[in-house]
């Protein structure tokens, strides 16, 4: 069996392996970037993260022979970046979005540093669970070969939507991320809660810097990470601060941006550079579509710089 | 949280505060026995809420004793308060929008479970508002419920947090007067049955009058006068209030004009509202030379909307506004050769330029102008200072220097000056939006007078305002704007108070 076979069916089905392999970043940094913003801060510095957990991740895997280690110290690097970017947000006069830019070059520049000397070896995978096996047919398996991170993501996105309304810590979050005089009217301190936030935030974007680096595209390069970061940082604001929707909304990136390879393999050979824009076209209109001049975002937390 | 407990009573004794060189309060004594309900009344800056402020543990006082129950006490912070039982209703809402209101009484609560069981939860909520005097939805996010439902629901989250000596700071300002009325009358019912002890900071005499046993005044930090309310007239709790300071007279009403001069007219209008999901639609409205035209409604069913589209802040679907029959689209030169001014509320966010300096603000309409009206291309600071020279001295505006910014004064010196550049030289239509919220007694006067003066000199006046009193006291005609439509209109001679507020409220 070949390619030709299944015909143009190989595009959805390309799309779909696609968005379940290009997504689960998108999955992580967005969910990460949800808790973030509802606790009242963004923080752009996630495409820093990300890229520093990519090679931090790749490091300790080439070292250690131990891809699960890597994915560990991927994620405390992570949340060392967020906890640093929380820190420096207590002071005042301090602005979150500037901060996060500044996070987001050194976490940038500092991955190249250290990264030099990874660029040649190779290291360890991230297990993947093959669904396909009920196929004899090579596009199904390969679509429905699973990177267990995806079904973490998808597990921790179901699990932030039940604990943002069942749990004290998610309430405490929404009412921080609401109205700072609210929290402290109940005794809570609103900075010590975004600390948290951001860091926890932090350490989910290194987990998905890891996925990078130990899965797909599985090596660690200097132009690792096409702009994820930031764009995961829109998605949650089209996905209106809902961790399901998050999840969706990423599924929907990876599926756009799983356009363009999927057209060139069927043989496609004109134009498909521009199918490589899908999932920026797409933010683009989802970001038109979805907003409006005369009314203000719904569902947005109060205390967010950006929507105040 | 469940038990209910009884009363408390509270008495201070000399309490002080110091800020540096200022004392915002002066050996202040006051005695709220348990189950009684106690106003405090006193103008803006009398001390009324450093006063709870100490007694909650917000501040700190320099000198004095807090006795909770004849017991001596102290009160460092919120929690020890709380843990008195004295809870503080606020006058802007401390709930958190975006949650419902059971997820607001249960985070608010001092011991919160970590996996909460929404179950249990809202069993254990329903047991305890069957208890209440008022039903409340505790599944809607607490951003749609109504101000009055807020306001009610605050009270509730002081009683389930097993408060019994509650503060409200000015509970009915955002209420109708039917809202009012009930949330006042069920605080008062609770007193009265020993459960509660009430202290409430007003303003409003009617209220005082009706629902307090006792009272208490503050002036400039001092206490003034104290007794039953019983014994006491209105007239002796202003006097004990304001002193003897001149209060400015409003001038007698001049008849409108018969075959008075249509000025403003509003047609078939159509806008999104803030949400973007419901529209305002204003039918017909119109406003003639000589007259004030008051628009009644509880903050929230669209008048904030109609006056941003007046004011060309927001944009309409559909409708007609015309002034002197032209259309009227707020632009800088249609204002100028229709002689439109406008005075939004909170003047100093909405209409002034917080840090550019007072001369600086008081000539937006007219600076790049010369005397003759004709359009300059160098302004002169000289004569913008000039010009603001007369108006302060005219609107008696009080300012430390021409050259301070506007931000450093008073609200009722931002107000003011605010008036002093709207109302100078030709005015045909002015449009006023809550033109005395939060404003003491003599500022309040004042521009109440102002604007009568203007409206007798012959300028057509669109008056918003959530204060009912306000309007009764300076309008031709009321309409009452609810759920964004204009539903009830009625000259001054016939208004009602009662029939107002049905109206308000949106049951009638």
């Amino acid at each position: 069996m070949d390619s030709t076979e299944i015909g143009l069916w190989g595009v959805p089905l390309a799309m779909l392996g696609g968005a379940i392999r290009v997504s689960t970043p998108f999955i992580f940094v967005s969910l990460g970037e949800a808790i973030t913003e509802r606790s009242g801060r963004i923080n752009l510095g996630l495409e820093g993260t990300l890229v520093f957990g990519a090679m931090t991740a790749y490091a300790v895997a080439v070292m250690t022979g131990s891809p699960w280690l890597g994915l560990l110290a991927a994620a405390a690097a992570g949340l060392c970046f967020g906890l640093f970017h929380g820190w420096i947000c207590k002071f005042r006069g301090v602005n979150d979005i500037a901060i996060g830019i500044a996070l987001m070059l050194f976490g940038s520049g500092l991955a190249f540093f250290f990264g030099k000397p990874f660029i040649q070896p190779s290291a360890p995978d991230l297990p993947a669970i093959p669904f396909g096996g009920w196929s004899d047919v090579p596009q199904v398996q390969a679509a429905l070969n699973v990177n267990v991170l995806f079904l973490i993501g998808a597990a921790l996105a179901v699990f932030l939507w039940w604990a943002f309304r069942n749990t004290r810590a998610g309430l405490i979050l929404r009412v921080v991320g609401d109205s700072s005089d609210a929290a402290r009217a109940m005794g809570l301190n609103p900075n010590t809660v975004r600390l948290l936030a951001t860091g926890l935030g932090g350490a989910l974007a290194g987990i998905g810097g890891a996925y990078l680096s130990l899965y797909y595209p599985g090596s660690w390069t200097e132009g690792i990470s096409s702009g994820q970061g930031l764009m995961a940082v829109a998605l949650v604001i089209f996905a209106r601060w809902n961790p399901l929707g998050c999840f969706a909304a990423a599924l929907l990136f990876g599926g756009a941006g799983a356009l363009g390879p999927a057209l060139q393999s069927v043989g496609v050979t004109q134009g498909y550079y521009l199918f490589y824009a899908a999932p920026y076209i797409l933010t683009l209109i989802i970001m038109i579509a979805t907003s409006s001049p005369s009314r203000s975002l719904a569902g947005a937390p109060g205390e967010l710089s950006i929507t105040k | 949280m469940s038990d209910r407990k009884k009363a408390v009573g509270v008495e201070t004794i000399g309490m002080t505060m110091r800020f540096g060189a200022f004392t915002a309060l002066d050996d202040v004594s006051i005695k709220v026995p348990a189950g009684s309900f106690h106003a405090l009344l006193g103008e803006n800056g009398a001390g009324k809420s450093t006063l709870v402020k100490c007694m909650m543990g917000f501040y700190h006082p320099t000198a004095g004793d807090i006795l909770v129950d004849r017991r001596e006490v102290a009160i460092t912070s919120p929690k020890d308060a709380s843990a008195l039982g004295l809870g503080m209703v606020y006058q802007h809402f401390t709930l958190v929008p975006s949650l419902t209101g059971a997820e607001n009484l249960v985070i608010a609560r001092e011991k919160v479970p970590g996996i909460i069981d929404w179950r249990k939860e809202r069993a254990a909520l329903a047991q305890f508002m069957q208890r209440m005097p008022f039903k409340l939805p505790l599944d809607v996010k607490v951003a749609e419920l109504a101000a009055g439902e807020k306001q009610k629901l605050e009270i509730i989250k002081q009683l389930y947090l097993g408060r019994s000596f509650l503060v409200l700071d000015e509970p009915t300002s955002v209420l109708t007067p039917g809202e009012a009325q009930e949330v006042l009358g069920l605080v008062r019912g609770m007193t009265k049955a020993g459960d509660l002890t009430v202290l409430m900071i007003s303003h409003k005499f009617h209220e005082v009058t009706a629902f307090a046993d006792d009272i208490t005044v503050l002036r400039k930090g001092r206490l003034t006068g104290t007794g039953k309310v019983s014994e006491l007239s209105h007239k002796r709790m202003a006097a004990m209030m304001i002193g003897d300071q001149p209060i400015a007279a409003l001038d007698s009403r001049a008849p409108v004009p018969v075959g008075a001069r249509q000025i403003l007219t509003v047609k078939a209008l159509k806008a999104p509202d803030r949400t973007g999901l419901k529209t305002i639609h204003i039918g017909a409205l119109d406003v003639k030379s000589g007259e004030i035209v008051g628009v009644a409604g509880i903050s929230g069913n669209g008048q904030k909307e109609f006056l941003e589209v007046l004011a060309g802040q927001r944009a309409r679907d559909a409708g007609d506004v015309l002034v002197k029959g032209s259309p009227y689209g707020a632009s800088r030169a249609e204002a100028r050769t229709l002689n439109v001014r406008f005075i939004p509320e909170e003047p100093l966010r909405n209409a002034c330029a917080p840090r550019m300096t007072v001369a600086e603000n008081m000539a937006f309409r007219t600076f790049d102008l010369n005397e003759a009206g004709k359009p300059i291309n160098w302004i002169k600071m000289s004569a913008i200072r000039d010009y603001a020279a007369r108006l302060v001295e005219h609107f008696k505006v009080k300012t430390a220097s021409l050259a301070s910014p506007i931000s450093s004064l008073s609200g009722g010196n931002v107000q003011r000056a605010v008036l002093a550049r709207e109302l100078t030289g030709e005015v045909d239509l002015l449009i006023v939006s809550n033109p005395c919220f939060g404003l003491d007694f003599s500022a309040v006067a004042e521009i109440r007078a102002r604007i009568m003066k203007a409206r007798n000199a012959g300028a057509a006046v669109l008056l918003m305002s959530e204060d009912l009193d306000e309007l009764l006291e300076l309008s031709d005609r009321i309409f009452v704007m609810s759920d964004g439509a204009l539903v009830y209109e009625t000259p001054i001679a016939q208004a009602s108070v009662q029939t107002i507020g049905e109206h308000m409220a949106g049951h009638h």
